[in-house]
């Protein structure tokens, strides 16, 4: 076989494959529903994931979330009058994280309230982050404009917030938010810096621990003002009221988060296991819960590990059966093409050009079918995206990834219908009728 | 030089437990430029002693050499190429591939050969001018009559210039008219001092030729030369 002759044997496999327009199509269709199927379960599995680990990546690999969590149990059948349950982190609980464990850089202790905002005429509903001007530290909050909380805000317990650029556009739609005051209860916040999509709010909530919460506080939250901690404290009250089958039940909470930052990657569970022996010794009840990001994303690589071979077997299945389509119409075309195989070969064809001359017709078609494939595949992302709201990622990798499995696929199941038109005796081809 | 030389040639078919001597004991030598007929009873062996000459098939026994090489001790591939550039094949039923044009037709031994796109179209076109299709050159084989396609046929097997030209009973699916217009292209092509071997049922193509074989249950029964050409 002369390279001259390549271009020749591709132009003869078109030839022959669009002889039988129809039954290529079908036969196609086998394989780019294959790899259609590979590339969409790629992206979208490839950008859960991605959502996934950009989410924890944002709450910080050497963090640890200790977080509030209402203890299920007693619901006190005295069913009366008034009870105030008690639970959750406390400012002791922090002051104790920092004081005992000596790798703790940074413990930024918040309190959140949802709220209503206004300004003017106009009005959102918020989450309050009371805390400390060390936030910055655990998060990368970015300011477009103005400073963060000063220690001085948080000494003076000063009435100064910080506005996400959410609520900036909500509250001063035309205005520049800077400098002007924002009402929330009746009291004014003086606005000093505008941060833009401030990150782990209600991040932690993605991970399961308090599902209906996330729903609520995205669906219904505009953003974020943050004040400082002290200041929160003194202006908003710890109870929270609730009246629930005509008796009316009060609820106490300091603090619904304390954020913990280690100083590598190497101390997160070390002190995980310290804070963890350290609150049970401060709590009685277990009213809280800690999230190690770290922990979460090696989880997410495991569950990922796992979505990618059961989608890939899935895949790899339906290529399979392609496969085997296209192995069936190769077989029946070598059977009906005896004769040509016969003149071929009483020519002076070797069986080598026998075999490239039917493998070539199987990849052209694999190749094709690849190709569409992948264009096929690379549009179902986009739907998805775009009607079902999930983020999805086509790597190049997966095209590569694609079209290599197509070009196998036609070798391996192209290979033996080849083989069989090469084996055939010449005599007897020349008298097949 | 003898292109062809036989010697004990035995093809021995077995089906099942059945032994069937299609061809006994045959010693056979072509000179070259030779126009040799081979006659008999159907079922006689000629289309099968054709085969064995065009070494598409291997004897059970005996020996035979074409161009003074021993085809016995040949693997596939060199049987393959044997046939591809010493043999031009010319079959009763044309065998023409039917998605290729007259051209493309006629290239088909060149392809195989490595032959260059340029050197092998001109060489096809030569040919079927040759043979009188210089204006059908685009034409599929269905668009042709029988005579024209056996005129393709001819054409393709003479591409790789061939040691030697076997027809098996080139006529037969032809009218007498484009009959002769077959055989007067073979006289062609003996003027040419070609090699030819033509099988046939027809008394009358094998006064053409300069010996007539006759063969009886895959022996040769009788020689005769055709003196009178
Ligand atoms: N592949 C085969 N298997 C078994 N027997 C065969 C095979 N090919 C040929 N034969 C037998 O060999 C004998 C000679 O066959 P061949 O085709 O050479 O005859 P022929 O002289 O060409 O006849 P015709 O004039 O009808 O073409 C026949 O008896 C035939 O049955
Ligand atoms: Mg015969």
């Amino acid at each position: 076989m002369h390279w001259i002759n390549v271009k020749k044997t591709v132009k003869l496999g078109i030839k022959s494959l669009w002889m039988h327009r129809l039954r290529s199509t079908l036969t196609m269709l086998g394989v780019v529903f294959g790899v259609c199927s590979v590339i969409a379960m790629l992206a979208i599995g490839e950008g859960a994931s991605q959502e996934a680990q950009e989410a924890i990546a944002r709450l910080g690999s050497t963090n640890l979330i200790v977080e509030t969590v209402k203890p299920p149990q007693e619901q006190t059948d005295t069913g009366d009058t008034q009870t105030v349950r008690k639970y959750g982190l406390t400012y002791a609980d922090a002051e104790s994280i920092r004081n005992t464990i000596p790798e703790v850089e940074v413990v930024v202790p918040i309190r959140e309230i949802d709220q209503e905002a206004r300004y003017l005429n106009r009005k959102a509903a918020i989450k309050i982050m009371g805390t400390i001007p060390w936030y910055t530290e655990i998060s990368p909050v970015q300011l477009t404009r103005g400073r963060f909380l000063s220690s001085t805000d948080l000494h003076h317990q000063l009435a100064v917030c910080v506005i996400d650029d959410q609520v900036a556009r909500k509250l001063f739609t035309f205005d520049d938010p800077l400098g002007l005051d924002v009402r929330i209860r009746g009291s004014y916040y003086r606005v000093v810096g505008i941060a833009s999509k401030t990150a782990p709010a209600g991040m932690s909530d993605t991970f399961g621990t308090q599902a209906a919460k996330t729903i609520e506080s995205t669906g219904g939250v505009a953003g974020n003002i943050y004040i400082p901690l002290t200041t929160a404290k003194s202006r908003f009250s710890e109870f929270a009221y609730q009246i629930s089958g005509g008796s009316r039940s009060a609820e106490k909470v300091e603090l619904q988060k304390i954020i913990v930052k280690v100083n590598s990657n190497e101390q997160v569970l070390s002190t995980q296991k310290i804070i963890v022996a350290l609150l049970n010794r401060l709590h009685k009840k277990q009213d809280y819960n800690i999230v190690v990001p770290l922990e979460l994303l090696r989880q997410a690589a495991r569950t990922r590990r796992i979505f990618s071979i059961v989608l890939g077997s899935i895949a790899a299945i339906s290529l399979l059966v392609g496969g085997i389509g296209i192995m069936n119409i190769m077989l029946a075309t070598v059977s009906e093409r005896t004769r040509e195989i016969g003149i071929r070969r009483a020519l002076g064809a070797k069986k080598r050009d026998i075999i490239i001359q039917f493998l070539s017709e199987t990849l052209l078609l694999t190749l094709v079918g690849g190709m569409l494939g992948i264009i096929l595949g690379s549009l179902i992302p986009f739907l998805v995206t775009y009607f079902g709201h999930m983020p999805t990622v086509i790597t190049g990798s997966s095209l590569v990834l694609a079209f290599g499995i197509s070009a196998a696929v036609g070798i391996t199941f192209g290979l033996y219908p080849a083989h069989r038109a090469a084996n055939m005796d010449p005599i007897e081809s020349l008298r097949h009728e | 030089m003898a292109v062809v030389e036989i010697e004990k040639l035995c093809k021995i078919y077995t089906i099942g437990s059945v032994q069937l001597p299609a061809l006994n004991n045959i010693d056979l030598s072509i000179e070259e430029g030779r126009y040799i007929a081979i006659m008999g009873p159907s079922g006689s062996g000629k289309s099968t002693l054709l085969n064995m000459i065009g070494c598409l098939d291997r004897p059970t026994s005996g020996r035979y050499c074409i161009g003074g090489e021993d085809v016995s001790k040949l693997n596939d591939d060199e049987l393959s190429l044997i046939r591809g550039k010493r043999i031009g094949f010319i079959f009763q039923s044309y065998n023409l591939i039917g998605q290729l044009n007259v051209i493309e037709n006629i290239e088909l031994p060149m392809f195989y050969q490595g032959f260059s796109e340029r050197e092998s179209a001109e060489r096809a076109k030569e040919l079927a001018t040759m043979v009188g299709l210089g204006d059908r050159l685009k034409h599929r084989p269905t668009e042709l009559s029988g005579g024209e396609q056996q005129r393709v046929a001819i054409a393709r097997s003479l591409a790789n210039d061939p040691l030697i030209i076997l027809a098996d009973e080139p006529t037969g699916n032809l009218d007498s008219e484009s009959g002769a217009e077959i055989l007067s292209i073979l006289d062609d092509l003996h003027r040419q001092h070609k090699t030819l071997v033509v099988v046939t049922h027809d008394e009358h193509i094998s006064k053409r030729a300069e010996r007539t074989i006759q063969l009886l249950d895959g022996r040769i029964d009788r020689q005769e030369c055709n003196h009178e050409r």
